[in-house]
């Protein structure tokens, strides 16, 4: 039995994934301190979601976890599922971008990101990623394009490509559960409905269920690649297939069903005279 | 109403943009294939490593500039993979006549506890002049390993001290400057690694 710290190393060392996560909880501890200075309620779940969310995309790409992400289908696709799905959900759910703002040093805010984040340039390529029609579209685009078999087979080959189809699976899923399930109190001035939320989510869940049936259905191996490395241990490749397959099918199709309970809670919360976000999110994460 | 008139515009302006940058990369993914092995030009890194060649020297990958190389990892109690995969490697590497000097397999063995130097050297010779067996301490052994992104796993002894070992089928193929080129499977045939050894070998 090796000890448990090795299990905890990174497999291959990313000084950016450090450093990011390292800025990103300084910036959201120093907010919500300040938060709590200026007499503003921080709460427990919200911070929780933040932490657990960000924590799962840390543990997916930065652990033992992403060896076997290598080296096993079934467990890449566990991969995408934190990295693309839950680990952003749980961060967007959270609404802690007025807070990391906040924890920011005031020069580097005003001096820095100010100008950037409100720049033309900036703000319309925003609005274009963000557009409720190419949001989804890219969201269910990515699976797609990372899945299709040559792509797979040189993203599993090249570091740069396996690094770059993990960074696009991260960044993709924290623009559009951002826009799906941060309440519309913490959207500032690109509000989406509620309504068209829903519609996008239904149309998301039934784009990505044909993809994942296809490849658990399929009397074939369609990604050779884990087959020419080797598996991490022994498993049928037709089992380490259809589980991934699963994997690509069911949980994405039940978060859509989730955040749609989430946006249910938000409607239904602000019909009754309009609750604090905060009170909302704490309701929200605890459905 | 002007804006929503600017925003269809910016889109499409968008998606002009969007379907050029797509356009660019299909068009870069789709060079036409003369390879019959799997192309892998570019995506992993070049030839490096720092061994014991079965004739006892320490070598390094300077050592087999100017050929063409063929990397395997596998063990020499290996019941029918390797030698099956190394027989086959022989006889389209010998199909190349004169110009199969040119090229050497790198056998690795996963298993240096009983592939010693002489072992391996026995085992080798077995499938040509052309092989070379390679052994390593477990931190030289598992460092090749991670470079070109495979797995090898040692199963536990049974009461007769045997165990077993698995590790990746592949074969990668290397140019005369120690790039990596090719991938060759347990699917592909004699006259296909052949085929692409001549073309790497430039007497295609």
């Amino acid at each position: 039995m090796q000890p448990i710290i090795v299990y905890l190393e990174p497999w291959e060392f990313s000084p950016t994934v450090l450093i990011t996560c390292i800025l990103l909880i300084a910036a959201y501890v120093r907010g919500l301190a300040l938060t709590r200075h200026a007499g503003g309620a921080v709460g427990f779940w919200r911070p929780l979601s933040f932490f657990v969310g960000l924590g799962l995309i840390y543990i997916a790409l930065q652990t033992y976890f992403d060896f076997l992400a290598q080296h096993m289908f079934w467990i890449h696709r566990l991969q995408v599922l934190f990295l693309h799905h839950a680990g952003p959900f749980l961060m967007a759910l959270a609404g802690p971008w007025d807070t990391i703002a906040r924890g920011v040093p005031r020069g580097l805010r005003e001096r820095v990101f100010r100008p950037i984040f409100g720049s033309r340039a900036v703000r319309s390529l925003y609005g274009f990623l963000q557009h409720p029609l190419v949001a989804p579209l890219m969201f269910v685009g990515i699976i797609y394009f990372w899945l299709i078999p040559a792509v797979h087979f040189t993203a599993m080959l090249d570091v740069n490509r396996y690094r770059i189809m993990n960074w696009s699976m991260v960044v993709d899923g924290m623009l559009f559960w951002w826009i799906m399930v941060a309440p519309l109190s913490a959207q500032g001035h690109a509000k989406l409905p509620y309504l068209t939320r829903i519609v996008i989510l239904i149309f998301v869940a039934l784009l990505q269920i044909p993809l994942g049936a296809y490849i658990t259905f399929r009397g074939s191996i369609i990604y050779n690649v884990y087959g020419i490395c080797g598996r991490a241990w022994a498993i049928n490749p037709m089992t380490d297939q259809q589980i991934g397959g699963l994997l690509t099918w069911i949980p994405p199709a039940m978060m859509c069903a989730v955040n749609m309970l989430v946006i249910l809670r938000y409607m239904l919360h602000e019909q009754g005279g309009r609750p604090s976000a905060e009170s909302t999110l704490a309701n929200a994460v605890n459905v | 109403m002007t804006r929503p008139n600017f925003d269809a515009l910016r889109l499409r302006r968008w998606a002009l943009l969007g379907s050029l940058v797509l356009l660019v990369f299909v068009g870069a993914c789709s060079k036409p294939k003369r390879w019959m092995l799997d192309d892998i030009t570019g995506l992993m890194p070049a030839l490096k490593f720092n061994l014991t060649n079965d004739s006892g020297r320490v070598v390094d990958a300077s050592a087999y500039r100017g050929k063409v190389v063929l990397l395997y990892f596998g063990y020499t109690h290996c019941p029918d993979v390797c030698p099956a995969t190394l027989a086959k490697l022989g006889e389209a590497i010998h199909g190349l006549g004169a110009d199969a000097a040119e090229v050497r397999v790198l056998f690795v063995t996963v298993d240096p506890a009983r592939d010693t130097t002489a072992v391996l050297h026995r085992y080798v010779r077995a499938f040509g002049p052309e092989f070379v067996g390679l052994r390593g301490g477990d931190d030289a052994l598992e460092k090749l390993a991670k470079r070109y992104r495979v797995v090898y796993t040692r199963g536990k002894p049974n009461v007769r001290g045997n165990y077993a070992v698995s590790h990746s089928s592949a074969v990668f193929i290397f140019d005369r400057h120690g790039r990596a080129r090719l991938i060759a499977t347990d699917s592909d045939s004699v006259g296909a690694i052949s085929h692409d050894l001549r073309l790497l070998l430039g007497v295609g």
